[in-house]
């Protein structure tokens, strides 16, 4: 039988490191286009890593590779279609010559109106801030728990806190997602793998343009936290991490009043 | 088409010890159908396969080349218990713990079980597993009545002891690399209580023990040896028996409470610690100082235990002891490239005190003790590559580490030689140190070549194969295999 090209062989007897002395590590951001994304590609490019950036934009993730070079990997990839990912995943893990680190940062917060109730537009939000986190996710979990080794970080939201009345089903999104990070990190956390759930508040981003966002800081800035969460196995973290405050207190206001709230 | 692509995720696979692996797509078919299309992707693909259960094997025995892996858990169906006739017949990835939770109501226990409860059937046939039962009933191929063997061909060939006998003898043993097992036909062994007699017999040296275990066979249901194998001079060897026995009918009052699943369930604290944590408990005593102390006070209380007489335990606490410690491997590290080997050598009766003396001494003289020593009474079996022989085996677990290995594999080159000068032989669901010459010598020729020519005719184009047959079948390796190089992962 022909053996064709050998796969990332970790540590079988003679085989040799799977990556070179300047690797840090190997990451997958999904999500990469834009905002939060593509800040963290560039900053752990920046880092040493080797990054495979997957987006939905072709034209921008072009860009990115353009900018980057070699170091990071590009994939135009709709995380609403879900049965591709298992192949992907080992697509990339294959490129990458292993993996240590997996980034969700896709996301998707279309207007909602007051009185606005589309069931269509609401099962979309899930399938692209959910139901891709869970694809994604659970790939990584079956890797790094079998390599006992790895960091699984989702971008989840401080709109997950509260169930407010802007965003029902945006909110609903996230909360579900940091449920489900916070399972993950439970069930791998025997096996050496941390789960990161990070929630940012005000960031400057295409998906909060517009919104009047005061005291929002920069992609870049939340890019460098996010680098800093995930390499201090960090389990929530907010961005900026005042925002834990705000948290705390949006969590203890009684619902008899929050429902009389504006926010 | 018609035929459902079989689950699959990329995954990193190695053996239990944790020594050596890598990465590979795994299958995960749930019937017959998706493990005849497995084969054939295999095929389109121009990749091997290697098959695997739970993956308990010590060594490389389903650790995958550059291929692929079917893993055969997710085809776990108990298809029908036949109670008139003890028998039970079983989807390949049904396990060990599947089978005793369902038989054990019923009044049965499966007739074969390791020391651990997770391994497959299908995994169990494969390797051809034994118990502590073994110089009574056998293998676990000897109480097998039939199999069903996917060949990589795709055909679903029904092998039992008159029909396609060769591949009934051959498969179990065989180390999946002559078709899948998807189906397995065991007997059953009927009990009349879920508890088991059993009393401790501590033993001053390996002599004593030998005796007292021979004088035993013939009454005893079970029998098991521990040795403290830190202990040396006229001591070497000392350690405990375990004696058991299956109570008679009406010998337990209520075997209507004994019989079920949750009389059996293994304790959930040990010594007041959540028994999923006591690993991280374990690994402070995991040198050579630690087990040296574990092992002194285990036969210290063994001494004790051996005044205490008869006492009953639940069958899952007599027989699966491995359990008890949830990931207790993890002791030996938990980072893939850290962990343990088993050395297991089986020597006949004649020269077993000899050869497992030599080896004993030789282990302490080069500085790397076992930190458990498991002894047990064997006898033959007829299946092709088997490890069963009348005589003995004494398996030893070390501790390996990366960069620090090179002289535990010279050591176990050492004990090969000696095993095999002492007529012995070696099992592949624990080896991985065994180079071609060494398993050339270790089992007959006519045997090993029966099992190729066999292989060469089902699997012509090789697309079984695995880390362990790589190892010890091709003709350019050495007397033991190199010992593992450990670029062990750094942390992102």
């Amino acid at each position: 039988m022909t053996v064709t090209e050998s796969p990332a062989v970790v540590h079988s007897p003679g085989a040799p490191p799977p990556d070179g002395p300047l690797c840090k590590g190997r990451a997958i951001v999904i999500g990469a286009s834009s905002g939060i994304g593509a800040a963290l590609v560039r900053r752990l490019v920046a880092d040493g890593y080797r990054v495979a950036a997957l987006a939905r934009r072709g034209e921008r993730l072009a860009e990115l590779e353009q900018e980057l070079g070699e170091a990071a990997l590009t994939r135009v990839h709709d995380v609403t279609d879900r049965q591709v990912v298992p192949v992907l995943f080992e697509d990339l893990v294959r490129g990458l010559g292993g993996l240590d680190l997996l980034v969700y940062a896709a996301g998707i917060m279309p207007k909602v109106g007051p009185q606005e109730y589309d069931t269509e537009k609401d099962v979309a939000i899930l399938e692209t801030n959910l139901c891709g986190m869970i694809a994604w996710g659970n790939e990584a979990a079956r890797l790094f728990g079998s390599q006992r080794r790895g960091t699984i970080c989702g971008i989840s939201s401080i709109a997950g806190v509260r169930g407010r009345r802007g965003q029902p089903v945006y909110g609903t999104s996230k909360a579900a997602m940091d449920h489900y990070l916070e399972a993950l990190r439970n069930r791998l956390d025997e096996y050496g793998v941390h789960v990161v759930t990070i929630r940012p508040g005000f960031v400057e981003t295409e998906m909060t343009a517009g919104l009047g966002l005061r005291g929002a800081i920069s992609a870049d800035q939340a890019a460098r936290g996010i680098q800093r969460a995930i390499e201090r196995h960090a389990t929530v973290r907010y961005l900026p991490r005042r925002w834990w405050l705000v948290a705390q207190i949006v969590r203890s206001i009684p619902s008899f009043f929050f429902r009389r709230m504006s926010i | 088409m018609g035929v459902a692509e079989p689950k699959h995720s990329y995954e990193y696979v190695e053996g239990w010890g944790m020594t050596s692996g890598r990465h590979a797509r795994v299958f995960r078919p749930r019937d017959v159908e998706e493990v005849q299309r497995c084969f054939a992707l295999a095929r389109e693909e121009g990749r091997s396969l290697t098959l695997r259960g739970t993956g308990c094997s010590y060594g490389d025995a389903s650790a995958p080349t550059a291929g692929h892996v079917l893993d055969l858990t997710a085809m776990n169906r108990v298809l029908s218990i036949d109670s008139e006739r003890a028998e039970a017949d079983l989807e390949g990835g049904v396990t060990i713990e599947q089978l005793w939770k369902e038989v054990l109501p019923r009044g049965f226990w499966p007739k074969v079980v390791s020391g651990t409860m997770y391994p497959t059937v299908a995994g169990a046939a494969g390797m051809n597993i034994h118990g502590k039962n073994n110089f009574k009933v056998g293998t676990f191929g000897d109480n097998l009545l039939e199999i069903d063997l996917v060949l990589p061909s795709g055909e679903l060939c029904t092998c039992n002891r008159e029909s396609h006998a060769d591949l009934f003898h051959a498969a179990i043993g065989g180390f999946g690399m002559l078709g899948c097992i998807t189906r397995v036909k065991t007997r059953i062994q009927p009990i009349h209580s879920g508890e088991i007699e059993v009393r401790g017999i501590s033993c001053h040296d390996l002599g004593e023990m030998m005796e007292v275990i021979d004088g035993l066979t013939d009454q005893a249901d079970y029998l098991v040896g521990w040795i403290d194998c830190f202990a040396g001079g006229d001591s070497l060897g000392r350690g405990l028996i375990h004696h058991a026995r299956y109570l008679p009918p009406g010998a337990d009052p209520e075997p209507e409470r004994t019989l079920r699943v949750d009389f059996q369930e293994l304790p959930g604290t040990i010594l007041g610690f959540p028994k999923g944590e006591v690993w991280r408990i374990l690994r402070l005593f995991n040198n050579d100082w630690g087990m040296r102390l574990i092992n002194a006070l285990k036969h210290q209380a063994g001494r004790v235990e051996g005044h205490k007489g008869w006492y009953r335990q639940s069958h899952a606490g007599f027989n699966f002891l491995l359990d008890y410690v949830p990931n207790w491997k993890f002791a030996y590290g938990r980072v893939p490239g850290r962990g343990l080997i088993q050395y297991q050598m089986f020597v006949p009766a004649e020269s077993a005190h000899q050869t497992f003396t030599t080896a004993l001494e030789l282990c302490r003289r080069r500085g790397y003790v076992s930190y458990l020593g498991v002894f047990k009474r064997h006898r033959p079996d007829p299946f092709w590559m088997t490890h069963a022989l009348d005589g003995w085996s004494l398996a030893l677990d070390f501790k390996v580490s990366p960069g620090g290995s090179e002289g535990l594999w010279k050591l176990c080159e050492e004990l090969t030689r000696i095993v095999l000068d002492g007529g012995g032989r070696f099992y592949f669901a624990k080896d991985l140190v065994l180079g071609y010459q060494a398993m050339a010598r270790a089992f007959p020729p006519e045997r090993r070549e029966a099992f190729l020519a066999l292989k060469r005719e089902v699997d012509p184009e090789g697309l079984l194969d695995s880390a362990l047959f790589q190892r010890v079948f091709d003709e350019r390796g050495g007397y033991s295999a190199p010992s593992p190089v450990c670029a062990v992962p750094r942390r992102a």
